[in-house]
């Protein structure tokens, strides 16, 4: 490919930024789609993949005696140090990443290249997999009180909103078009979800163009016919999540909020979550904490505080408990808005439907959610998470508060979630990587110009297909905790770091032993032993009375230690000791790198633990289970793993489309 | 004396209880010599039983007559009483007091607790000395036991007996003694199995500022090290407290005299500026501001965590030198009864399997925290003093009865004969929530899920016993089968 100055480099060192463990060397490869760094140990020949769409900044550094370093930083919070020997080189990997890493057309994008070898049927049909009709369906909106409008089927009355839209009965059309005109970006207000136990609803749109005194007769009736949608209330609350100082500032630009004394019947609410740049910022300053080298416990504190982050992460959940509880409490019916009405407003209305139905604490429900408030209501997803280079003020972390939210929320409902947390963290890591066509463009009138729908995959049905890897052993249907609206506290210290994602790839900092893994193995081990229960019982009764001789196959029952003991527990991280001392060589007659050597040996020796290999230590991803190793050794050439993890369902599609 | 000279008041009526997660209770308050009764009538259910041992501090408030008693337990609990009348309230208040803060061990309520359970094994003779020490003996005949401070004459805090090195005899360690801080010589902690390699806990030396040298202390702890190799001294003090503690006639050991010995500083603050941590702690948790900025600053100002990933990160540390380096290691502080304890039993949970478990627990506890540091008595010789193994039961004894011992296990226990090395990053160590946040929150849903867990591994060894008894059953049926067609 044009951009890529230098295929291949030797002799390339990658640094470990957490453990001091020697730094391996290897081969560089640059392809059209990855970086490939293949170590040169020659029984493993471990491989880091890393999608050019996932990277995030490319950083040369001033060259020292061992070499030239490179610090590439990705979008799902990887960091990766190489050092190269030869100034020249690195210049070259850098100029040639600075541009694979910033396409500028569409069609640069991955998923433009990327072949799962579906035929158009299957392709046509995976797209199909998520339904927003049915999702309105199952909600349970009835058509007295709600109706179907095609007004903007061509993108004319809001290119940002999706061509099928849902008002309450009594918004004749002029009513939408008037009130569409008194909306920033003609997003009027919309039925976003509907509580099926009490008629209340949650509506979303932008903000209003009323400046200091501006009406309009038509929104304030659009407002007055939501309410009426819902039978029996005499008011509606109208939620516009920024802080009050942001939306007075507005109104100069003749934009703002809505006046109460205009409106018959809302009261009016401001929740201040911050803007796209705060938090753009926010997350800047966390992950400097994150990155920092062996930081005291204080740094961390001080830091985790100053960056505001968590702050930022209640406020949103807050106010999505405030629209869940008078939905569900005061049966009262909520219009949210921020500005545009496509970040704020995205994040506040999912987390209140997560809070309020069930459906999105299952796997697919949160595959509809995210489809039905952030794909289709126009989530610029191209702008926020930087698929194209673009304005760099455009970018900001929304989905990702938005998936911590539900992280913090799983935290404190262990039983009420189907999925679990690597399911949160590879569909994070899907929405910056551009494999899948879903969260390409900006609007949903963008991705048909695209064709997205006959020219790229769709997520979903993928991860579907792997939804073993993705079920919460605890999830119980009919627990008490699935049931009904979740109330979450949100006290300040029920907000924690969320290690598993901002330092998803320094293993050494997570724990040796994954609880839902043990359970995920158990759990799929019952399921054997279910079978072959019913085996056994079918056997025994026809042998009892047919007392005919069988040709058995034996089935053993399975030793449950054995099975787990190798693929919950990272043996070889929790045997190799970190760095204690605080001072550099107070061991002088080992040095760290001969520990870690040392424990490699000493976890060879144990057959118990002889599938634990080593070399899983060193590997970035966090994922890898010890069957994996597989797919990762250097016969399998064509067999190339995703740059997400080796367990990563993705690995055979990517081998297609790399081939 | 008499309790009932501390009980002024021994009972008010409606009086109203107020508990975290708990609605009000209103009932007949009594107080006993040992504990708090609030008993509702209608319901026997509804009653509370607080040790008055458990009370921290009390707080009273009057509005008019009605009195309110406000308890913090040293569980970290916060309780609300109701007492109408201004007396009784006064009454019960300074009764409270008096009894939360007895002055005399005997007057405790382990002398007066009977067991309402069967004793099937007597705790006090779980561990003893001797045993604990025969495996060892087992495995070397590097160590004995020395009998040296039978009448705590040598240590008065150390236990009677002690494990030292062979070729040391009684009188040697006598002159040690006098050399280490509060007579506290070097004893054996911990015998590492894998490479024989030693963890010993002492006093400080008292070097004093003009570096006094004891041959006799050189001695001891040489003869802990193999031929050409060298030991680390583990001072849980930083350079600079060390140095102060010369002034006072402590110190730490000098190169020029030990020079087999590396000696590493650490800095693991003292138990006084642990306290002080944790009632900060315990303040930010109960900050009722809802404010995050102000939560994680108390969190930090705390130093609560601080101190946690330093006291975890030198037992690595030790941990690291006994088990890598395959070197011996002394540890000491000061005194060496807290912060060299709590070193030497955290380094042993990372060395040794077996105190992973619920009994290898006990038994650090026991070698560790009781022989040579606090609880009830300071020491083996109070303890003695006070015939505790007569007077009073031993917690083991209950909690090694079959059925409780169950309570306490871990469902996700797997046996690792390995070295665990934790990780002590700030992104590692987290708030224990389970005793920090369990008064303010509730813990339901989290119980959900551990009842859930249990649930899932319960389900699945049932199912495993099932398809090995049908498996054997079928292989039984498959044999008569062969035999009946044999001819």
């Amino acid at each position: 490919m044009e951009y890529i100055r230098t295929p291949k480099v030797e002799n390339v060192r990658l640094l470990d930024r957490v453990s001091s463990r020697k730094a391996p060397v290897g081969t560089l490869y640059l392809t059209a789609t990855h970086v490939i760094f293949v170590e040169n140990v020659s029984e493993t020949r471990k491989e880091t993949w890393i999608l050019h769409s996932q990277i995030c900044s490319v950083e040369k550094q001033s060259t020292s005696a061992t070499g030239c370093p490179l610090l590439i930083r990705c979008k799902n919070y990887q960091v990766i140090q190489f050092i190269i020997l030869q100034e020249r080189d690195c210049h070259d990997v850098y100029i040639s990443l600075m541009r694979l890493s910033r396409p500028e057309k569409y069609e640069e994008l991955y998923c433009f290249s990327f072949n799962p070898n579906l035929d158009k049927e299957d392709r046509e049909q995976a797209w199909n997999f998520i339904d927003l009709k049915a999702e309105y369906n199952r909600m349970g909106v009835p058509i007295q009180l709600w109706y179907i409008t095609h007004l903007n089927r061509d993108y004319g009355v809001c290119d940002t909103y999706p061509t099928v839209l849902y008002a309450p009965t009594s918004a004749t059309p002029p009513i939408i078009i008037g009130s569409s005109k008194f909306r920033s970006r003609g997003r009027f207000p919309t039925l976003s979800y509907y509580n099926h136990d009490n008629h209340a609803s949650i509506c979303r749109s932008s903000q209003p163009l009323s400046g200091f005194s501006a009406r309009c007769l038509e929104d304030e009736q659009m407002l007055q016919a939501i309410m009426k949608a819902n039978p029996g209330s005499e008011f509606m609350y109208v939620v516009d999540t920024r802080p009050k100082l942001n939306a007075m500032a507005n109104r100069a630009a003749g934009k703002g909020y809505e006046n109460e004394d205009n409106y018959s019947n809302i009261k009016f609410q401001f929740i201040g979550i911050e803007n796209i740049h705060v938090m753009r910022n926010s997350l800047q300053k966390m992950l400097e904490v994150c990155e920092l080298k062996s930081p005291s416990m204080g740094d961390f504190l001080w830091g985790l505080e100053n960056s505001g982050w968590l702050k930022h992460i209640k406020a949103i959940l807050d106010a999505g408990i405030f629209i869940a509880k008078a939905v569900a409490e005061e049966a009262i019916s909520v219009l949210v808005h921020c500005s545009d009405g496509w970040d704020r407003t995205a994040q506040v209305c999912s987390v209140a439907s997560l809070l309020l139905d069930p459906y999105y604490r299952t796997l697919k429900g949160f595959m509809v959610l995210i489809e039905k408030d952030w794909v289709s209501f126009g989530h610029k997803f191209n702008h926020r998470y930087h698929h194209l280079d673009g304005d760099p003020k455009e970018v900001s972390p929304v989905i990702d508060q938005f998936i911590e939210c539900v992280w913090h929320l799983m935290e404190q409902f262990p039983c009420a979630f189907e999925y679990n947390e690597r399911f949160l963290v590879h569909v994070h890591n899907h929405i910056y990587s551009c494999q899948y066509g879903n969260f390409i463009c900006n609007s949903q009138k963008e991705r048909r110009e695209q064709r997205t729908r006959e020219r790229t995959h769709s997520l979903w049905p993928h991860m579907w297909k792997n939804s073993t890897d993705y079920m919460n052993p605890l999830y119980r249907p009919d627990h008490s905790q699935t049931q009904g609206v979740l109330r979450p506290d949100t006290a300040p210290y029920c907000f924690k770091f969320w290690r598993g994602m901002y330092n998803r790839f320094e293993k050494g900092l997570h724990p040796r032993q994954s609880v839902i893994d043990f359970l995920m193995a158990v759990k799929e081990e019952t399921q054997q032993l279910e079978e072959d229960l019913e085996i056994h019982e079918e056997k025994i009764a026809k042998l009892e009375k047919l007392q005919v001789k069988h040709n058995e196959i034996k089935a053993n029952p399975r030793d449950i230690n054995k099975h787990l003991g190798v693929s919950t527990s990272d043996n070889s991280i929790a045997n190799t000791p970190q760095d204690y001392t605080g001072t550099a060589g107070i061991f002088p007659s080992c040095s760290p790198s001969q520990l870690d050597e040392e424990s490699s040996v000493l976890i060879l020796t144990r057959d118990t633990l002889k599938s634990s290999d080593p070399d899983l230590s060193t590997n970035s991803d966090q994922e890898s289970g010890v069957a994996d190793l597989n797919c990762r050794s250097p016969s399998g050439g064509d067999s190339l793993p995703s740059e997400d993890s080796a367990k990563d369902p993705d690995s055979d599609e990517a081998a297609n489309s790399a081939a | 004396m008499e309790f009932a000279e501390l009980i002024k008041t021994p009972r008010v009526d409606n009086v109203v209880l107020h508990r975290p997660f708990m609605s009000r209770v209103e009932g007949t308050l009594c107080l006993t010599g040992h504990h708090l009764i609030l008993s509702s009538r209608q319901d026997s259910n509804e009653e509370l039983w607080l040790l008055h041992s458990n009370i921290d501090s009390i707080e009273k408030r009057f509005v008019g007559t009605l009195g309110t008693v406000i308890i913090k337990c040293k569980d970290l609990r916060i309780i609300q009483l109701d007492i109408p009348g201004m007396e009784e309230c006064l009454n019960i208040a300074s009764s409270i007091e008096a009894l939360s803060t007895l002055d005399s061990v005997t007057l405790m309520y382990p002398f007066f607790y009977r067991p309402m359970f069967e004793l099937i094994e007597d705790g006090w003779n779980t561990f003893l000395p001797e045993q604990s020490f025969k495996q060892i003996e087992s495995l070397t005949d590097e160590w004995r036991l020395s009998y040296v401070n039978k009448d705590f004459n040598v240590c008065p805090s150390y236990p009677p007996i002690l494990a030292v090195p062979k070729s040391i005899d009684d009188d040697t360690i006598r002159k040690v003694a006098t050399f280490r801080h509060a007579g506290r010589f070097p004893v054996l902690s911990y015998y590492h199995k894998k490479n024989g390699m030693v963890m010993m806990r002492s006093g400080q030396p008292l070097t004093g500022s003009n570096g006094r040298r004891c041959k006799e202390d050189e001695q001891l702890i040489n003869a802990t090290l193999r031929a050409g190799k060298r030991g680390y001294i583990i001072d849980t003090r930083s350079i600079n407290v060390a140095q102060q503690a010369k002034a006072r006639g402590g110190g730490f050991e000098l190169e020029a005299h030990y020079p087999q010995w590396r000696r590493i500083h650490k800095t693991i603050e003292r138990s006084n500026i642990l306290q002080e941590s944790l009632i900060k702690l315990v303040e930010a948790c109960n900050d009722q501001s809802h404010n995050m900025d102000r939560w994680l600053s108390k969190l930090e100002a705390s130093n609560w965590l601080t101190n946690i990933k330093e006291i975890l990160t030198t037992a690595c540390l030790a941990a690291q030198c006994i088990d890598r380096e395959g070197a011996s290691v002394l540890v000491h502080g000061t005194e060496g009864t807290d912060s060299t304890l709590q070193v030497t039993s955290l380094a042993q949970i990372i060395l040794d399997p077996t105190s992973r478990t619920i009994r290898g627990f006990e038994s650090l506890v026991e070698r560790e925290w009781l022989q040579f540091g606090t609880f009830l008595g300071n020491n083996s010789f109070e303890r003695g003093k006070l015939k505790l193994p007569q007077k009073t039961v031993s917690l083991w004894s209950w909690v090694n009865r079959p059925q409780d011992t169950e309570r306490f296990l871990n469902p996700l226990f797997e046996a690792n004969s390995l070295v665990i090395w934790p990780s002590v990053s700030p992104q590692s160590l987290l708030l224990w929530e389970g005793v920090f946040l369990r008064w303010n929150r509730s813990s339901k849903c989290l119980d959900e899920a551990y009842e859930e867990m249990i649930h899932i591994i319960e389900h699945n060894k049932e199912l495993q016993s099932k398809v090995s008894t049908l498996h054997r059953q079928l292989a039984e049926l498959e044999t008569e089968d062969v035999q009946l067609e044999t001819p």
